[in-house]
């Protein structure tokens, strides 16, 4: 806990650099919900393969580590229920409001979007809602 | 280079989300927790990601094109609606419930289990599903 914050910067930073180059160099937004979102529903167009590429490497490096170390435990809840409904909301809630933490949260709020700034205002406020009523009704 | 850049920046995406923490669910959920033991991690996370994209904006505020070619993001939408509302209380209720949002989802997925994998699939079949689904209900709006 002490140090978290370190490595929280860190990866940030690292986060940070992966969405500028991708900006610069592909021209395009590291937002993981739209990147995701047109691949399955078929809006990707011409970024299909940029966008596949992306995720990949998303998964592919975490995987290849995962062979040489030890890598941190996710604490994943065993409530198949909770994480089928979860993962309906995230799926449904970023393709309606387009954006996650990643598009609205890191690519929109550093270019000063009102839009994102108030996107990013609203999710963290329902998160932080819905873990105090969860706790309340026992589920969490 | 079109697919080679993209490919490596997804690793370092991944890379930092493992290791600013993330992955770990319970780790999110502490800093949605303001009112238990509070986990600050998540804004040094979110502000040190900012941080390097702040000035890619301004960079390319300056250019022209993409360096390899092909046009920048326009200016973002303004719109601020029913949809934007609605979406952000959804995915910030799916986000607080499992701890997971997209990025990490994915970074996890080949170490995360058989909760992770339960996850992916029912987050990647509402995003199959919610443009149809949205048309009908915001038709117009």
């Amino acid at each position: 806990m002490e140090i978290s914050w370190i490595y929280g910067l860190i990866g940030g930073l690292m986060i940070g650099c992966a969405a500028a180059v991708y900006l610069l160099v592909n021209g395009r937004i590291m937002g993981a919900s739209g990147i995701a979102g047109s691949i399955v529903d078929g809006s990707a167009g011409s970024a299909w393969g940029e966008r596949a590429a992306f995720l990949a490497g998303v998964i592919g490096v975490p995987a290849v580590a995962s062979v040489f170390m030890d890598m941190p435990a996710t604490n994943v809840t065993s409530n198949v229920p909770l994480l089928i409904v979860a993962g309906v909301l995230v799926g449904f809630g970023t393709r309606l409001g387009s954006g996650c933490t990643s598009g609205h949260g890191v690519c929109g709020m550093s270019r000063l979007s009102v839009r994102s700034i108030i996107a990013t205002v609203i999710y963290i406020g329902a998160g932080v809602l819905v873990i105090i009523a969860a706790r309340g009704m026992g589920v969490l | 280079m079109r697919i080679l850049v993209p490919l490596l920046c997804g690793g370092l995406f991944g890379g930092g989300l493992v290791v600013s923490g993330m992955t770990d669910t319970l780790r999110v959920q502490g800093f949605l927790d303001l009112f238990g033991g509070w986990d600050p991690t998540l804004m040094f996370v979110m502000g040190g990601a900012i941080i390097p994209m702040f000035f890619a904006w301004r960079i390319a505020a300056n250019r022209e094109a993409a360096v390899l070619g092909g046009p920048l993001p326009t200016p973002p939408s303004t719109q601020i609606d029913t949809r934007l509302a609605v979406g952000g209380i959804m995915f910030g209720m799916g986000w607080g419930l499992s701890g997971f949002c997209p990025g990490p989802a994915f970074a996890s997925l080949s170490f995360g289990g058989s909760g992770g994998l339960i996850f992916m699939a029912a987050m990647l079949a509402a995003m199959f599903a919610a443009r149809p689904i949205t048309g009908m209900i915001f038709r117009g709006a």
